[in-house]
């Protein structure tokens, strides 16, 4: 596609998204603001996750692009595409394959290595801005550490609850210092947050980037008597029988049967090949998608 | 067993073209031309190059045409294209005082230089449908004036001759730019009239009304809206002076609003402007209603909490592309967060469960 | 304009900035690792490697801090046709390029409180870079890491402004390490 520039974005841009995402890394944990551009995608649809993998990509890389842990979800398939026309950059479903992999809402459930990048799509970016809607409140919170608020909401769970009642985009403090909004991922996934990769997140519409190094301490916040938790459903996926992978409900029939698969689509392909049969599955390759 | 469903780039696939089809309906009736919907829906064209930032009346009737009309998703067609686009530089201010005005209207004076033109307005139509149109769109020709040859000298300048309304004097510096550096908040004045600019058109109008129904109540007189075409130029340096490089047809209100004064300062009138891109009076209007409200704190006022005062709440929700893809991502999938929350309140509900069963055990 | 002004920029922008970049986002995450990074033939005192990054993130918005090292009619042509970044004085500067002796450490930006990204990013020449001396612990080090550094006094001091600072590329042939504020040195 010779009508755009390698990756969409035109060069002065790109170097305006490559230099907060160095301060991003320089400063985890800390929403960098920068100037997002209007993308051929709707804001709310992975803008900010875009920008920042056009950033980044080269043409050597190998791009994966998953939406709530699966490949083939629309959305995946129309991010995975467009940098597919624009940057002519191979196109994986292995997580072991890629080099840069763009998500929404989940972490793989392979482990990264430290020649990866994840990318992830950031709706809200500001983990306090359900307890104070003003930015400039909020910003003036994260200039003094002043993270009562959080703890106060998150006690506020324990007392009417009997338990922390936020499941997914659940904050973290980063070594020590920000408390970040992880994106919305399931709790489940918030022990990845260390990992080897490098993490990048793009916030589009509100106009922020922010990244944790690899080996960054991430902490999950909590109370002593009320440590947090990562949970998933109590089954197996019934696919590929895994019992350490966050899994998808679904609803099978009309009486409201349910089943559970694993939502990282190729950590369950890949166990089926393995040989790895679930309860209602099938060996890999008897199934006609 | 059960067998993973997939698909979805077929589905994709299949959708666009299905939409292809539906975009151009029935094609025993004729396909409609660009330049058709340039002209004949012209106010259409001018809403989407004002809230798309880019002035070009062929792109923003293709634009429509592409979006089936959905003005939104045309605006949201024109930004995407507009990043794309190199920059060589910036304008020089346009003179609105030397505007060949098709329409000048000023609610505060009988006359003043230049005379009230009605222009092509829909102001006293009756709204009655014409059926006419149905059959046979061919009009007359409306009757020639004369042509205004000089400078239409703006009507606040003759408040300012008198320094009954507060100055505005023309700033040396180069305004920021919105749609090259994040918003910060507070937004200079240049930042948040560039804002409403684009906004929509629907949110303006919202905000505007709301201040005159008593939420930051300032009670506006149009001093003048004029809406016609004027110079663009831009200094070349290797020239060594401007040129024009085209022209745009505008539409500027300007607002005189209730007066301000302190023991140190006598009274004064003050001021709300607005100015867009094309026949845009409905939004011009808004915006400069929206643009008072918002100079509280510079005008010493009290905040009294009005939406249309609160400058964070107005310039984070104003952009229609914003808004909307925010608005609509929710239909995209949710189901890794769902789980969470299905686990989390069966959890909670089981809990709360076994806790009634022990109290009404004891 | 002499042909050395025009010449040594990157051949292919797009791809060869993509490349640099690859090279210099992975030294800022992972601090005190040493990459090679190439594109760039920029005029003596220039390193390769200096050249490739000023070319992959340096443009008119970004205000430059050329010390007195690096101050050459020849440098300040190559950067100004090649990325059009503005000299500015040091308190002024997004980014500075220069030998550490010649680097005003104390006058760069270190950002706010509110805005701690908006702190200056320098680009510290120097004569040899290798896995030596100074050790490093922090964000982006599995458990420790060793850096050449030119003095580890001036790292500690910066540490301690966390989570303002400088952040530093350090740049020697075509090879390149980074050390941002987090990273703590003994």
């Amino acid at each position: 596609m010779s009508d755009y520039n390698f990756a969409y974005l035109d060069e002065q841009t790109k170097r305006m998204i490559r230099r907060a995402i160095l301060k991003g890394l320089a400063i985890p944990g800390y929403q960098v603001p920068f100037a997002s551009r209007e993308m051929p995608m709707p804001y709310g649809w992975g803008t900010g996750g875009v920008q920042v993998s056009a950033a980044v990509l080269t043409p050597d890389d190998t791009y994966k692009v998953i939406d709530q842990g699966a490949d083939d979800t629309t959305n995946a398939v129309s991010i995975r595409r467009f940098f597919q026309k624009t940057a002519g950059v191979d196109v994986t479903e292995a997580t072991s394959e890629a080099s840069v992999i763009q998500t929404r809402h989940r972490i793989p459930e392979q482990d990264l290595r430290d020649d990866q990048i994840l990318v992830y799509q950031v709706p809200i970016p500001e983990p306090l801005r359900f307890l104070e809607p003003s930015e400039v409140e909020t910003r003036k919170m994260h200039s003094l550490e002043e993270y009562g608020l959080m703890h106060v909401k998150l006690y506020e769970d324990i007392s009417q609850h009997g338990d922390i009642a936020t499941a997914y985009a659940y904050p973290v403090k980063v070594e020590g210092r920000y408390v970040m909004d992880p994106s919305p991922i399931p709790k489940f996934d918030n022990p990845k947050l260390e990992m080897a990769g490098i993490q990048l997140f793009g916030a589009g519409r509100e106009q922020r980037i922010y990244a944790i190094p690899p080996y960054t301490q991430v902490v999950s916040l909590d109370f002593d008597d009320y440590p947090f938790q990562p949970t998933k459903a109590d089954h197996a996926c019934d696919l590929c029988d895994a019992t350490d992978s966050y899994l998808d409900e679904l609803i099978v029939d009309d009486a409201g049967g349910r089943l559970f698969m694993c939502s990282d689509t190729d950590y369950c392909a890949t166990r089926r090949k393995q040989g790895h049969i679930g309860a209602q599955g099938v060996p890999y390759g008897e199934d006609a998608a | 067993m059960y067998v993973a469903v997939k698909g979805g780039e077929r589905a994709i696939d299949n959708a666009h073209a299905w939409l292809a089809e539906e975009r151009r309906g029935d094609k025993a009736v004729p396909e409609l031309s660009v330049p058709q919907i340039r002209e004949q829906m012209a106010l259409a064209v001018n809403r989407v190059m004002a809230e798309g930032s880019l002035y070009d009346p062929d792109l923003a009737a293709l634009a429509i045409k592409q979006a089936r009309g959905d003005l939104i998703e045309a605006i949201f067609l024109i930004r995407a294209y507009r990043t794309t686009l190199p920059r060589f530089g910036g304008s020089n201010p346009i003179e609105t005082e030397t505007m060949t005005c098709d329409r000048r209207v000023s609610a505060t004076f009988k006359d003043a230089p230049g005379g009230q033109v009605l222009g092509p307005t829909f102001d006293y139509t009756h709204r009655l449908l014409d059926f006419k149109l149905a059959a046979d769109g061919d009009v007359d020709d409306a009757p020639l004036g004369t042509p205004h040859p000089d400078a239409t000298p703006h009507i606040m300048s003759f408040l300012d001759q008198e320094d009954l309304i507060q100055s505005e004097p023309q700033g040396a510096e180069t305004p920021a730019d919105l749609t090259r550096t994040p918003l910060e908040l507070p937004a200079s004045r240049a930042l948040r009239l560039q804002s409403l600019t684009r906004g929509d058109e629907g949110f303006i109008l919202g905000m505007a009304y709301s201040t005159q129904r008593g939420y930051a109540r300032n009670h506006a007189f149009v001093a003048e809206l004029r809406i016609g075409a004027v110079a663009v130029e831009m200094d070349i340096p290797e020239l060594g002076f401007a040129i024009e490089i085209g022209e745009i047809t505008v539409t500027e209100s300007e607002t005189v609003n209730q007066f301000q004064g302190s023991k140190t300062q006598p009274p004064q009138f003050t001021r709300g402007y607005g100015l867009v891109f094309g026949m845009t009076e409905r939004k011009a209007i808004s915006m400069a209603l929206v643009d008072r409200a918002l100079r509280w704190k510079e005008l010493g006022e009290d905040n009294v909490g009005a939406p249309a005062q609160d400058e964070e709440f107005v310039l984070y929700h104003s952009d229609n592309i914003q808004a909307t893809g925010f608005l609509e991502h929710i239909k995209l999938p949710h189901y890794v967060d769902f789980q969470s929350e299905l686990e989390l309140i069966r959890k909670l509900r089981r809990e709360a469960q076994e806790n009634i069963m022990q109290e009404a055990a004891e | 304009m002499q042909a050395q002004v025009l010449e040594g920029g990157f051949a292919d922008v797009p791809v060869d900035a993509s490349h640099a970049f690859r090279a210099v986002m992975t030294a800022m995450a992972r601090p005190g690792e040493i990459f090679t990074i190439s594109g760039a033939q920029p005029p003596a005192p220039l390193s390769p490697a200096s050249g490739a990054v000023l070319l992959t993130l340096c443009d008119p918005e970004t205000p430059l801090y050329l010390a007195a090292s690096h101050d050459t009619p020849k440098v300040r042509d190559w950067i100004t046709f090649h990325t059009g970044a503005p000299f500015v004085a040091a308190q002024n500067a997004m980014f500075a390029i220069g030998a550490w002796d010649d680097l005003p450490l104390s006058d760069f930006a270190i950002g706010t409180p509110e805005y701690p990204d908006r702190s200056a990013t320098l680009i510290v020449e120097r004569p040899t870079l290798s896995n030596t001396g100074a050790t490093l612990r922090g964000p982006g080090i599995k458990n420790q890491a060793q850096l050449s550094l030119p003095k580890v006094q001036s790292f500690q001091d910066n540490a301690q402004l966390f989570p303002l600072g400088l952040d530093f590329i350090f740049t020697s042939g075509d090879r390149l390490a980074a050390l941002p504020r987090t990273t703590k040195v003994t």
